[in-house]
């Protein structure tokens, strides 16, 4: 199967491409982008003039709750909502019931994702045993089984000698580590970023002394152990410094923000907002601030979606009760698009956030357009408007700040492998 | 954003002290004012709730503010229920909302609420039918509007205004929802200053952007302050990595007449009880001539009165047009 | 309106000091609801000259209608700085009309104690009863249609006013 897509503005970082052009792609594989090659038939040909056509967006840590948490979502439901959100990866976090600290665990998530035809599935495999932090996992075997890197996830590791032994072991299997900053002890009864509307709500806070530890702690483990790091979901403004002078002074590790806490800050969770309830915590403006500059001079190559889909029981109750987490695929697009326009970072920043640079983080061949890369693309129409509603989310997760909202900015088609699995054109 | 004013302003919910003008608390203060008489009468109760059903649901244990709820609408000749809900059954959201759902079948009127969360209240007001009022009393840390309200009665009566006080606040400021509603009542009202009173691990991170000055020495906190307000110090916090033990606390933070001599010469002493003696505050201050404690108690009854009124008329009022 | 309310209140203290005298209540107190009959109560109270204050009903927690308006916004409480067990009450108000104020300002009198008699003193009385509540003392007696109020106006020189209800 051939495939002209036409017409649409192209934008690709990694080949610093931006300019109206078409995309040829031939089977599973992009052919050119640009005039058409000599002798190419499309099979079908998608007009997408006005529209904006990039990589397809990798997610570096999404909850797909299965299996497990199916009363949440699903492995179906949410590589469809991915995809309907301009994702074409996505990487599942070990956290599921079983955690993925074995092979089986990730064979079983491998094989529910193929049936679901939608967006392809990465699995995270797990740090320690049950992410229990007290047993190391069983990393060579989930490595064989195709997990592209390790986590405990946001399953804080209390043992220092335990999460340093962990390290070690991920480096000697050229594993990909990804940490979660996290102390324990001051992260444990927190709620919310420590600060005043902490104060003012009387809701425990998380000083932000919680994360700057863990970062400095685990700097200077990864330095110790060689070990390959990604820091995920980095809230504070003072941790994007350091990872800049880690980064600096030569040592290999990247860093990512969830777009939520670009967007928002501990402002608005007004009134006990459970839908602002979120880990790692919403801090400051002045966080927020130093995370936009963190993307915009790009000491901080990612953004993730922290996709947290919950059932409608998990947020309806006090604040502190609620579950923490955002369903975040549907809503996407739009609240990465009112970042560019609100001059947080220009449009071609933000889509190397979202696809070159989770790529190279994981290792994909995936990620740009380059002629003979997979062809996972992802086409939105920027000037639609759209209201946020339960209809028109397709994820199982209802849990979106969002609701009820217009949105400007909306995936019309997304191509993974060279198979539309996603398509509202025409 | 005010979830417990209605379109006219009026209240019909008492959820939070935040959010509430000056008007508007002076009018609950006035309404006690006509209230507080009730009780001195050889009938102490009037027919104005007659007919209306009110839940004290305490999620969280509380003999005291339980009993003046229960009271107060006694004397509004209201039926009153009291559900003591273990917090273990409630640890899930569904059953929160299941309970209400249970309770709003039973055709009740208005909600009298205590809940270990912060938030609590406001969740619940959310979730209720309209025709039910909701009353915080004591939601987490957050806030503890009626106990706030009773204070500001009880300063107003010995005070007569609020304009150019000093207030001090001493003891467990993290932990205490008085805390917080007073803080804000107090500078709604237009008092000169709020402080708070005591040592670090026990003042919330950025209080002063809720309008109260910090310190840290108990000699420096009282200082020429019209108005002592000593918290209750919670039995699990000693002993603790927030302080070592009651004794030092005492030592450094309890008010005993010689520090009290620091305050103004016609200070009152307030605490809203119960009393630790001999943890945050001396007998000799408790039981002294200074001290307006037991006011507090007899105040709270007409503020709740005044309270449960204003917002159960609220909603007839809005009901009948 | 030209009423004179001087001369009626003049007529009204004759009669009730008649009214006293004939009926042998001795050492009566007199008690004013709010507002308009408490200046009437006060006016009164100097003509009969006895030593208890004037009491004042503020009936707002007594009213029937708190179920369709809510709390009356008033600030002054009920004051009756006497026992009233086993006393002569002369009760006084402004205008006697549905008759649902004096009932409910019975009821708050007897939730102080037990009166001997209560004696009803009125400035106005119009038709419109909806309660079996008569007055024993009368300044004047007004016709007037469903749509017409009649309001006191005080305290300083009191005067009456009708005016026509807008709906």
């Amino acid at each position: 199967m051939s495939l002209c897509l036409a017409g649409a503005r192209v934008i690709d970082p990694a080949t610093k491409t931006d300019k109206c052009a078409n995309v040829y792609i031939d089977g599973a594989r992009i052919v050119k982008v640009g005039r058409a090659p000599k002798g190419f038939i499309a099979d079908e040909t998608i007009d997408l003039r006005g529209q904006i056509l990039t990589p397809g967006f990798i997610e570096l840590g999404a909850h797909l709750r299965e299996p497990g948490l199916e009363h949440k979502a699903t492995i179906a439901s949410e590589s469809r909502a991915a995809a309907a959100g301009g994702f074409t990866s996505v990487c599942c976090t070990p956290d599921t019931v079983p955690v993925i600290d074995n092979a089986s665990v990730v064979e079983h998530i491998k094989q529910r994702a193929r049936s679901a035809r939608a967006a392809r599935v990465l699995c995270l495999g797990a740090l320690t045993h049950g992410l229990q932090g007290d047993v190391l996992a069983e990393m060579s075997a989930l490595k064989a089984s195709g997990c592209v890197a390790v986590t405990n996830a946001d399953h804080a590791i209390r043992d220092t000698a335990v999460l340093r032994h962990a390290l070690a072991y991920a480096a000697s299997y050229e594993l990909t580590v990804f940490l979660h900053p996290l102390d324990y002890w001051l992260n444990r009864d927190g709620r919310m970023h420590e600060g005043a509307v902490s104060t003012r709500l009387g809701i425990p806070g998380i000083p932000e002394a919680d994360e700057i530890i863990a970062v400095n702690r685990d700097l200077t483990l990864v330095e110790e152990t060689g070990v390959r790091a990604h820091f995920c979901r980095l809230s504070s403004g003072r941790s994007i410094a350091l990872i800049a002078r880690a980064r600096r002074a030569g040592l290999p590790v990247t860093a990512d923000v969830a777009l939520s806490n670009l967007l928002f800050t501990d402002r608005d969770v007004g009134t006990f907002d459970p839908n602002y309830h979120l880990r790692p915590p919403l801090r400051d403006r002045g966080d927020r601030t130093r995370l936009r500059t963190g993307i915009k001079k790009r000491d901080v190559a990612a953004i993730c979606a922290n996709h947290e889909p919950h059932d409608a029981d998990a947020k309806a109750t006090p604040f502190s009760l609620s579950a923490p987490g955002v369903s975040s695929f549907d809503t996407f697009i739009p609240a990465l698009l009112s970042l560019v326009e609100r001059n947080a970072f220009d449009l071609s920043t933000a889509i190397a956030a979202v696809s070159q640079a989770p790529s190279e983080i994981l290792g994909l061949e995936a990620g740009s357009l380059a002629a003979d890369t997979p062809a996972d693309i992802c086409v939105f129409d920027p000037a639609r408007e759209w209201v946020v509603s339960n209809d028109s989310i397709t994820s199982a997760g209802k849990n979106t700040p969002f609701l009820h909202q217009t949105v400007r900015g909306k995936v019309t088609l997304t191509v993974i492998d060279g198979r539309i699995v996603y398509n509202t054109n025409g | 954003m005010n979830q417990q004013l209605d379109e006219q302003g009026r209240l019909k919910h008492f959820l939070t002290i935040e959010g509430l003008s000056r008007a508007l608390l002076t009018e609950v203060l006035d309404s006690a004012e006509r209230f507080a008489p009730v009780g001195e009468r050889a009938v102490k109760n009037v027919p104005l709730l007659r007919g209306k059903t009110v839940v004290n649901l305490f999620f969280e244990p509380s003999t005291r503010t339980r009993t003046t709820f229960e009271l107060a609408a006694k004397r509004l000749s209201a039926d009153i229920i009291n559900l003591n809900i273990a917090a273990s059954a409630t640890s899930k959201g569904e059953s929160l909302t299941d309970t209400l759902r249970t309770l709003e079948a039973m055709q009740c009127d208005m909600f009298v609420v205590r809940h270990q969360n912060s938030g609590a209240a406001e969740f619940i007001a959310d979730q209720v039918a309209p025709h039910i009022s909701v009353i915080n009393a004591g939601d987490g840390r957050h806030q503890h509007p009626t106990q706030a309200m009773l204070d500001m009665f009880t300063i107003r009566r010995a005070k007569q205004h609020f304009d150019g006080l000093v207030v001090a606040i001493v003891g467990d400021i993290t932990h205490s929802r008085v805390a917080r509603s007073e803080i804000q009542a107090l500078n709604t009202l237009g008092v000169a200053e709020v402080r708070v009173v005591g040592p670090k691990t026990l003042i919330p991170t950025q209080v002063e952007a809720l309008g109260a000055k910090v310190f840290n020495r108990i000699e420096d906190g009282i200082a020429g302050a019209d108005v002592v307000m000593m918290l209750r110090l919670q039995q699990e916090r000693m002993n603790s990595p927030l302080l070592p033990s009651a004794q030092e606390y005492f030592q450094a933070y309890g008010l005993t007449e010689r520090r009290l001599k620091l305050a103004a010469n016609d200070a009152v002493v307030m605490h809203p009880g119960p009393i630790n003696r001999g943890v945050e505050i001396d007998s000799a201050v408790a039981d002294g001539s200074q001290s307006v404690i037991l006011h507090q108690v007899t105040h709270g009854i007409a503020v709740r009165m005044a309270v449960m009124s204003l917002v159960i008329g609220t909603h007839a009022a809005a009901g009948a047009s | 309106m030209k009423i004179d309310v001087a001369e009626l209140l003049d007529n009204m203290g004759a009669d009730l000091q008649q009214h006293i005298d004939n009926a042998a209540r001795e050492d009566p107190i007199i008690v004013g609801v709010h507002t308009g009959g408490v200046w009437i109560a006060q006016h009164l109270h100097k003509r009969i000259g006895n030593e208890a204050p004037v009491g004042e009903l503020n009936i707002a927690f007594y009213r029937d209608d708190f179920s369709r308006i809510g709390l009356h916004p008033t600030v002054e409480p009920s004051k009756l700085p006497f026992d009233v067990n086993d006393r002569h009450l002369i009760l006084v108000d402004d205008i006697l009309y549905t008759g649902r104020t004096v009932r409910a300002a019975m009821n708050e009198i007897f939730d102080y104690g037990r009166p001997s008699s209560i004696t009803l003193v009125v400035l106005v009385e119009r038709g419109g009863r909806e309660l079996p509540i008569q007055a024993d003392i009368v300044g004047t007696r007004l016709t007037l249609a469903a749509s017409e109020h009649v309001k006191l106006l005080g305290p300083d020189r009191l005067r009456l006013e009708l005016c026509k209800a807008k709906t």
